[in-house]
């Protein structure tokens, strides 16, 4: 099949849409701990660096076949997910926000400081395996997954913790448990999506996965409306296109980007498609129009 | 040597205090983490450099041009990209400080160069021996500055009446707009003393490590923010006793030979107390309304 997509995309236009499924599949993570449960992550760019390293170690040094690293790096991201949820979940709002911002901090310290991961020079040789036939396959898995989540009771009890953590609590859900498996299920995609860019890239460096990356990811979620899944995939395509858009205009790109971010926000303060549902967009189902959203409100 | 360590830890830790101030009083009043006060320090720094060379003015001069300079700055960046979201939701206003922060650090990149500027010589340095410890004299103007400004701000807050008006809104900003305090001023007010905090801090740095650069701005605001969350956000006691013990512990870690973790070693700290204490050493708790 990649060599269909060859014959009529060249290989710019082919690299720019792998990098939009990654994000997509990462950003869509982000959107289960931010967007539906409402949960602060700064840190979500860490996670993908974790997913991205144990990829290419499993891969190179141990031989593992490329979709079980792939797998290997979305659980391990899920498994520190856990680990860092399980202590910082107790704060709420903008204090969990700082909480992973510091750990993607340290995160990105400690693979500069670790000899596995090659340090500050990077892990360079990993075999390209990343495929636009593989991302397209993995994107449409992780949207339906998505989509059957959020109609599951699971995902509903996610729904009411973004909406009233006390009233949620309640009602019989089990906060903690059920935040920390958001965050899980989140960090397992961000892992995943690690794998494919170090398969795709070929060389990690600790320097790309900072928290203005993080921040990159958070602005996907939020422009494309929280909590909407046809939401996040309009604002990361939008994003994600964009710089490569204003290629043009060269050096005042950057520039250009970030003043399209204010003006955005200003102009539509809850997202693109804010409150906008697959579900309502396939199957014109009469549900209400869900009012949702102070994320990460301290109270 | 642990004494001088612990001196040379104060003096860090008074720029990022500088820093944290902003940070701190502006998330007391209208609780937006503002992403761009780091860049607003960078600005400052290069305007400091280019009062020093272009304006061939003093150190005082350069200092009151900077703080000028990020004041304008400063408020119009709150006028433009955060009072259309007063009443938003939380995210998009913490969007827009993040869009202006790469646009100053891409427009500065853009002006400068993306290579760190030296900061020309405005003072002399000296090195004076108190007993054990050596003091230079740039660390004694860091520590005399930001003494002045911390004093000048606690007087403002405390005594005067934009001050008051400050911590009405800060402890109900719906209650104060009806007491007839004109919020919006007070916010502007609020960012036009934080921004120019910063702006001194930037100098500061600028003079004590020779260096100024587009991207000092990142590492030093993250850092200063942690500072303010430490000593718990909206509290500006909170936020200078952050800032001196986020500098004095990543200078013994960095002499007790971890200088390779040196930027982790804010971060860690932070995490452990707010485990302990979810709103910083000097937070107040927050209230669970049902």
């Amino acid at each position: 099949m990649d060599s269909i997509f060859s014959m009529f995309l060249n290989d710019y236009y082919i690299q720019v849409l792998i990098m939009l499924g990654i994000y997509l599949i990462a950003a869509l993570g982000l959107n289960i701990i931010t967007g539906v449960t409402g949960q602060l992550s700064f840190g979500h760019a860490a996670f993908l660096s974790i997913g991205a390293y144990t990829a290419a170690i499993l891969g190179m040094k141990l031989q593992v076949p490329f979709i079980l690293a792939l797998l290997g790096g979305g659980l391990m991201a899920a498994l520190l997910g856990v680990l860092i949820g399980y202590p910082t979940l107790r704060l709420t709002g903008d204090y969990l926000g700082i909480a992973t911002l510091g750990f993607g901090e340290i995160v990105r310290v400690v693979f500069i400081n670790i000899p596995i991961t090659g340090g500050a020079l990077g892990l360079a040789g990993i075999p390209r395996h990343t495929t636009l036939t593989l991302v397209i396959i993995l994107v449409a898995l992780t949207i339906f997954a998505m989509y059957r989540l959020e109609n599951s009771r699971f995902g509903r009890s996610l729904v009411a913790i973004r909406e009233d953590e006390i009233a949620a609590e309640a009602m019989g859900v089990n906060i903690t448990t059920t935040k920390i498996t958001a965050f899980a299920i989140g960090t397992f995609f961000a892992g995943l999506s690690g794998g494919l860019y170090a398969h795709l890239i070929q060389y990690l460096n600790p320097a790309d996965f900072g928290f203005i990356k993080s921040f990159e990811f958070l602005t996907f979620v939020v422009l494309g409306g929280l909590g909407s899944i046809p939401g996040v995939i309009l604002g990361t395509t939008v994003l994600t296109l964009a710089p490569e858009f204003l290629r043009f205009i060269a050096d005042y790109r950057m520039m250009v980007y970030g003043g399209l971010m204010v003006f955005m926000m200003i102009v539509r303060p809850r997202g693109l498609l804010g409150g906008v549902k697959l579900s309502r967009i396939l199957f014109k189902k009469k549900s209400q129009k869900t009012g949702s959203s102070v994320t990460g409100g301290a109270n | 040597m642990l004494s001088q360590q612990i001196l040379n830890g104060i003096t860090l830790g008074a720029t990022y205090a500088l820093i944290a101030l902003g940070y701190t009083m502006v998330y007391g009043i209208i609780q937006l983490i503002n992403f761009a006060h780091g860049e607003i320090y960078m600005v400052g720094a290069f305007v400091g450099v280019l009062a020093v060379t272009v304006f061939q003015q003093g150190l005082v001069a350069s200092l009151l041009m900077a703080m000028l300079t990020c004041v304008i700055l400063g408020v119009s960046i709150e006028r433009i990209a955060y009072r259309p979201l007063r009443r938003s939701t939380r995210l998009a206003p913490l969007i827009s400080a993040i869009g202006v922060s790469i646009f100053l650090q891409t427009l500065m990149t853009k002006l400068q160069g993306p290579q760190p500027v030296p900061f020309p010589p405005v003072i002399t340095d000296a090195l004076y021996k108190i007993g054990p410890i050596e003091v230079s004299k740039v660390q004694i103007l860091i520590m005399v500055v930001a003494s002045l400004l911390m004093a000048a701000l606690t007087f403002i807050v405390k005594y005067v009446k934009i001050g008051k008006a400050m911590r009405a809104a800060s402890e109900d900003y719906d209650t104060a707009a009806l007491m007839g305090i004109n919020v919006n001023r007070v916010i502007s007010f609020t960012f036009a003393i934080g921004s120019s905090l910063a702006a001194a801090g930037g100098v500061l740095v600028g003079i004590y490590f020779n260096s100024v650069s587009p991207f000092m701005g990142v590492t030093a605001g993250l850092k200063a923010f942690c500072a303010a969350v430490l000593g718990g956000i909206g509290s500006i006691p909170g936020a200078m006793l952050g800032g001196l013990f986020l500098g004095v512990a990543e200078t013994l870690g960095v002499a007790g030979g971890f200088d390779t973790y040196k930027d982790a070693i804010a971060f860690s700290l932070l995490i452990i107390v707010l485990l302990f204490r979810p709103t910083g050493l000097l937070g107040r708790p927050i209230q669970r309304k049902v």
